[in-house]
């Protein structure tokens, strides 16, 4: 077993930090991080290193010559969930697929910096972009199911990973019960994806990207195409799924990243004098710290809604 | 316009404001009706095409159906021929083109819409395959006899069946990729991404998303192609199918694609040049044959569509 692999399946050790912390404790043991381009963050010195999941590095990401974003220093914590806000066009959506390179399927794209995710630079050559889906699934801003059954959708991934047939019973059952979403489609599993409302699909989609038991889940504005009641049901569960798993969300919503996530990366945009927008991260700290005592103006103006 | 500043105004005005005024709409109504007149001038002009061809072929559509479908043609009289040969060698043609254009279309606009992803090369393949759409099928022609039949004399031999049908494929080649180029962009990215999201490879999404999300699309323009192509005369006829004969004697089916051939459309031109009217009967009887075929064609694309729509 490689150092790398041993990281990602250690179990913490019982003398770090317990990472269902209450805001306060949270808050404490983050001390504010300097975003200003400082290269290790002292959160992460801080840490075990099986605390971190991501560390991330002067990230900057181009589209062809267009750099959307840039000097991008952050660690995630495992079992938290992290909100990433931000007016649109700062590049947070855009960073949130850094985490799966799911940016490189866009032509063009290019990732600078390091990405290390357990010890290991997601952007080398020998790392397989697929596997690294499989270990960090994905959720769109949109519900995306497959025009497929209910069940095949969340058999589909477990299916490309090999799993037997006398496996995929349970494995549905099991997603879609942590997803919150078995009880309403158990009688219908057969039956269109396409048939369920659009909170349910999402819920599915969730569902999905659980079913490959990935090591993160990331989410791209979950709840943008929810009304409220479906959006609070999808809140519950990503308070549910952070004991199993560290979750990233991209938000439009600052009420929902202030009652959902521990961490909150705020992002801004800066127009050059060419007229290209480039995102950048402004402030990075403890959910409670940013929404009661932001240490940048630009946050403060931001989450007081003077901007954007 | 008055500037309602009161609220006793407004409320005063408000009747007659909101009243319908006649010709409000004038240019709104006569675009409508424009475009009604046009739909009905279309559709006319086809059905009096349609009905024209019916009377003048109707003496050999209500006599001797049977016989003109069963017989082969015939120089000595008008009476005596058929269009057998015709039909079973459009069958033919249509088989080798599908079997020519239908795989290297398709593959051809996966390529260009999934793995060269709007690049500079496939921008310019893409331009010029929908200007080879446009090129007159005469041209199409030439190169068949050129390359087809000549060049390539060993493997279709000479001006035979297999030459007439690939040429017909390299004709209707530009339409298949067009066609399943719109198709596969129509898939939209988020069911790749989600795919994708779950840690399928490019194999699994093309082969399990992409490709059958879109192949409904697909069927339904090759069959529109292929039905283009069975209309075709004046490519076959350089292409070898003039001679309006197609001799089977003892041939089995495969040797019959290596002989001499004709086609309806190519047929039908040969019973329109001959003197004396009652050919003139035979060339409107074979049309009405022809287009009842295209229909078929047609209606066999919209049953392939509907049935493979949504598959699962």
């Amino acid at each position: 077993m490689t150092p790398e692999k041993a990281l990602m399946t250690q179990e913490p050790d019982a003398t770090a930090p317990e990472v269902m912390a209450t805001a306060e404790t949270v808050a404490s043991q983050h001390p504010r991080i300097d975003v200003s381009g400082a290269a290790a963050t002292p959160m992460a010195a801080n840490r075990a290193d099986t605390q971190t999941v991501f560390r991330c590095d002067d990230v900057h990401v181009y589209y062809g010559d267009f750099l959307a974003l840039r000097n991008v220093s952050l660690s995630i914590a495992v079992h938290e969930v992290t909100a990433f806000i931000g007016p649109s066009g700062c590049g947070k959506t855009t960073f949130l697929r850094c985490f799966n390179r799911m940016n490189e399927l866009i032509e063009g794209a290019r990732v600078e910096g390091s990405i290390n995710y357990h010890g290991v630079e997601l952007y080398q050559d020998e790392v397989d972009p697929v596997e690294v889906r499989r270990r960090v699934g994905m959720v769109f801003q949109k519900p995306n199911p497959f025009p497929k059954s209910i069940y095949d959708n969340i058999a589909y991934g477990p299916r490309l990973a090999g799993a037997k047939r006398s496996e995929l019973d349970d494995i549905v059952e099991r997603s879609l019960t942590r997803a919150a979403l078995w009880d309403e489609v158990r009688d219908r599993l057969k039956t269109s994806a396409y048939g369920l409302s659009g909170g349910q699909q999402q819920r599915l989609c969730i569902a999905r990207a659980i079913a490959v038991q990935p090591d993160v889940v990331l989410m791209d504005e979950p709840c943008s195409a929810l009304d409220p009641i479906a959006t609070g049901r999808i809140e519950e569960l990503i308070a549910e799924l952070k004991t199993d798993y560290t979750i990233i969300i991209v938000t439009h919503n600052m009420q929902q990243a202030a009652r959902i996530s521990d961490m909150t990366a705020f992002f801004s945009v800066q127009a050059n004098e060419m007229g290209q927008r480039t995102g950048e991260l402004v402030e990075y700290a403890p959910t409670s710290l940013i929404f009661t005592n932001p240490e940048d103006p630009r946050t403060e103006a931001y989450i007081t809604g003077r901007v954007g | 316009m008055t500037i309602l500043t009161t609220p006793a105004g407004i409320a005063t005005g408000a009747a007659d404001a909101l009243r319908k005024r006649p010709g409000a709409d004038v240019a709104g109504s006569a675009f409508k009706w424009l475009l009604i007149g046009a739909t009905v001038f279309a559709t006319g002009f086809l059905a009096v095409l349609l009905a024209v061809m019916i009377v003048d072929g109707w003496d050999v559509l209500s006599g001797n159906l049977w016989y003109f479908l069963t017989h082969g043609f015939s120089q000595r009289s008008a009476g005596e021929a058929g269009v057998w040969q015709g039909i079973i060698g459009s069958l033919q043609v249509a088989l080798v083109t599908g079997v020519f254009a239908v795989p290297t279309g398709v593959a051809t606009a996966i390529y260009l819409v999934e793995y060269a992803q709007g690049n500079r090369f496939a921008r310019i393949v893409e331009l010029n395959i929908r200007n080879l759409a446009g090129v007159p099928s005469i041209v199409y022609g030439l190169l068949g006899l050129a390359v087809f039949a000549q060049t390539l004399r060993g493997f279709s031999g000479g001006t035979t069946a297999i030459a007439g049908g690939m040429t017909l494929a390299a004709m209707v080649l530009p339409i298949v990729v067009i066609t399943s180029v719109e198709a596969l962009k129509a898939v939209p990215d988020s069911l790749r991404e989600a795919a994708y999201g779950v840690g399928a490879t490019k194999w699994e999404v093309l082969s399990r998303q992409v490709l059958p999300a879109a192949l409904s699309t697909i069927l339904t323009g090759t069959v529109l192609a292929l039905a283009r192509a069975l209309g075709e005369a004046a490519p076959l006829i350089l292409v070898g199918a003039a001679t309006g004969f197609m001799s089977f004697g003892d041939a089995n089916m495969f040797e019959t694609f290596t002989g001499p051939y004709t086609a309806l459309p190519v047929l039908i031109f040969n019973f329109a040049r001959q003197p004396g009217a009652d050919w003139g009967v035979n060339a409107a009887a074979a049309s009405v044959i022809i287009l009842v075929l295209v229909l078929a064609v047609n209606g066999l694309a919209i049953y392939l569509r509907n049935r493979f729509e949504r598959q699962w």
